[in-house]
């Protein structure tokens, strides 16, 4: 995190959002999106994710709280005077314009002079690597290089705040993966706050600087991807990102915590009382054959399956008292000894690995 | 590489059977196509083969001449009849296309209560079969003591009034099926970008109106063109429309003048279609 990010450039005060028959989209949200920022709304489909980005750029009117953007207070300001600009879904390239046309769009309607529209619109293409199909329409474009225009068309604006709502569901999965880099550096080279809207957590993890999970209309947690997947808070968080073993159990307040299913384990330093959910992350789970020595959490289990996926392999076991769990073992040579299914092994985990969340 | 000629010969003989979908390749859907074009096509080449038939009574041919086509032109009355069938269906096509794409919008739009009704009601004059509608617009212009002798071209309000009640519906109905396809995300985006809702309807919606409007206007013109039942109920007795001088014309016999009029009528048809069509898909070329 550098300085710039102390800027708040979007400020969101108790936002909600409820259409007509359907649940609340928006449900008392409140965000800071820091200058410079490139921020990720991360959620399942029908989370709100797409309703809040839209809010920002005035496509939907919230129906209580405010929204702050650059300082000033968005209520009442149409989508065509605020200082953001969208990448749509669609890309909503118009296609009765030619490239040039279509990324000279708005600076024409908002009366810049052609002179400097030109020099405008031939740095965004530079940009976005376009240069020499200003003249193309856009039905004779591929998929990457219609979004490449509407990427020019609203960097072009030069706004406060560049919007994305999941600008990279379209593409397919290699060229998808050279966006994600190609969208950090030119975030990097323009210094204009990104806030992407996605449903993929890989896509959240590697691009962004702060992620906010949302599910059901409310932002679960916001943090940097690593705090992200190493603490999360909640148990949907926990279960939404990466792979997770999660139980529930009941904390006794000093440190010790009645898993079901598992029994009771200790857990250093930890004080909640009541109801939690206790998880670990496969890949922190070892695999033994004795008992472990102590400062391991472990289990006697029996292997159920073992899944190979190349660069690691995912082993599936069975507690003595009945709960799956599952470890990520990497195949670090090309003789890694695997157990086999039936094997009797113990499951363990160092005891500071071990997560808390609430339920 | 050239193949052998006796290679090639054998391929010419033995074609593969037909498909399941090479309709044309079987004999009685060639026959049912030939009957379709023999029916649809065989009146309207009769009346333009004998438009240039050198005979009065028109029953047998007798030789080529254009004379009909000069005394078409010289026939006062036709050419009056012409000019305001050309008249009112320019005036009227105007209208009930700018008419027709509003409501188009608004019904594409909005919500408002009682929408069906109105959309309903707004598409009646598409169904409600002529003769009721020219007799209502009778009854509705003779209680309204509409003026009937007007100067030129303010005689034939009535009638354009009447051809607008009943082409704008067509239109409505083909730029709001048009519309339909429209991704109110290009909406969006253009108001995103700095557009006002004007700039909106004209840079990003209208374009894509375009092919609806073309098609809803061509539909008003011939509809006003050629309707006949309607203008005969609401026309003042000293104005007359083409198709009207035509059915008067033919009440006494059908001369190959009567032919030659029609001729030009669909030729000029036929040149607006071409003309639209041709606009059209230079549009959609450019959008490729």
């Amino acid at each position: 995190m550098n300085n710039a990010m102390n800027n708040a450039i979007v400020q969101v005060r108790g936002a909600v959002k409820t259409f007509a028959g359907v649940a609340t989209a928006v449900d008392h949200v409140s965000l800071d999106i820091f200058e410079g920022e490139f921020f990720a709304l991360l959620g399942p489909s029908g989370c709100g994710k797409t309703t809040f980005m839209r809010m920002l750029a005035g496509l939907e009117i919230p129906d209580r709280g405010e929204i702050l953007i650059d300082g000033r207070d968005m209520t009442g300001v149409p989508p065509n005077r605020r200082p953001v600009n969208m990448v749509f879904q669609s890309y909503a390239v118009f296609p009765h314009m030619s490239v040039l046309a279509n990324i000279a769009y708005g600076l024409k309607v908002t009366g810049v002079g052609a002179a400097d529209i030109r020099r405008r619109v031939d740095e965004a293409l530079q940009l976005v690597q376009l240069g020499g199909l200003e003249q193309r329409m856009p039905a004779q474009l591929s998929g990457g290089q219609l979004q490449r225009v509407a990427l020019a068309r609203a960097l072009v604006k030069r706004p406060r705040v560049l919007l994305l709502d999941e600008p990279l569901s379209a593409l397919d999965a290699k060229l998808r993966e050279a966006m994600q880099l190609e969208l950090v550096k030119l975030q990097h080279a323009v210094g204009i706050t990104f806030i992407i809207v996605t449903h993929d957590q890989q896509e959240a993890l590697s691009m962004a600087d702060r992620i906010a999970v949302m599910e059901k209309g409310k932002v679960r947690q916001v943090a940097p991807p690593a705090e992200l997947y190493e603490y999360p808070r909640s148990y949907f968080v926990a279960d939404f990102i990466g792979k997770m073993n999660l139980f529930h159990g009941r904390a006794s307040g000093d440190g010790a915590v009645a898993v079901e299913q598992l029994g009771e384990i200790k857990i250093p330093g930890n004080s909640s009382a009541g109801r939690v959910g206790i998880a670990v992350r496969p890949e922190k789970v070892k695999l033994f054959r004795d008992a472990p020595r102590p400062g391991f959490t472990a289990f006697k289990s029996t292997v159920d399956n073992i899944a190979y996926h190349g660069s690691e392999s995912y082993v599936f076991a069975t507690t003595e008292s009945g709960a799956a769990i599952a470890a990520t073992v990497q195949n670090e040579s090309r003789d890694s000894k695997l157990p086999a299914v039936g094997d009797s092994i113990w499951c363990g985990w160092r005891a500071e690995d071990t997560l808390v969340l609430e339920e | 590489m050239r193949a052998p000629p006796q290679h090639r010969l054998r391929r010419l003989r033995r074609r593969p059977p037909p498909g399941p979908l090479d309709y044309g390749r079987h004999l009685w859907m060639r026959l049912t196509m030939l009957a379709t074009f023999v029916f649809l096509y065989a009146p309207i080449i009769t009346l333009v083969a004998f438009s240039f038939n050198d005979s009065r009574r028109n029953v047998v041919w007798r030789g080529f001449t254009v004379k009909y086509y000069l005394k078409a032109w010289h026939n006062d009355g036709l050419i009056e009849a012409f000019t305001n069938s050309l008249t009112i269906a320019v005036i009227s096509t105007a209208v009930s296309t700018v008419i027709g794409a509003m409501v188009a919008l608004q019904l594409w739009r909005f919500r408002f209560p009682f929408k069906g009704a109105y959309e309903g009601g707004m598409a009646l004059p598409i169904v409600i079969p002529e003769i009721c509608m020219g007799v209502a617009m009778l009854a509705f212009f003779s209680r309204t003591y509409w003026p009937t002798d007007l100067i030129w071209p303010f005689n034939l309000s009535a009638i354009i009034i009447a051809h607008i009640s009943f082409s704008f519906p067509f239109v409505a109905v083909v730029v709001r099926a048009r519309l339909a396809s429209f991704n109110r995300e290009f909406e969006e985006a253009a108001k995103d970008l700095g557009a006002s809702e004007w700039r909106v309807l004209r840079d990003v919606l209208l374009p894509h109106m375009a092919p609806g409007l073309v098609a809803g206007a061509l539909l008003a013109f011939t509809l006003s063109l050629d309707d006949f039942v309607i203008t005969f109920f609401t026309s003042g007795p000293d104005t007359v429309t083409f198709p009207v001088k035509i059915y008067s014309m033919v009440r006494f016999s059908v001369t190959p003048e009567v032919n030659a009029a029609s001729a030009v009528l669909i030729a000029i048809t036929l040149a607006l279609t071409a003309t639209a069509m041709f606009l059209q898909n230079r549009a959609g070329q450019k959008m490729r």
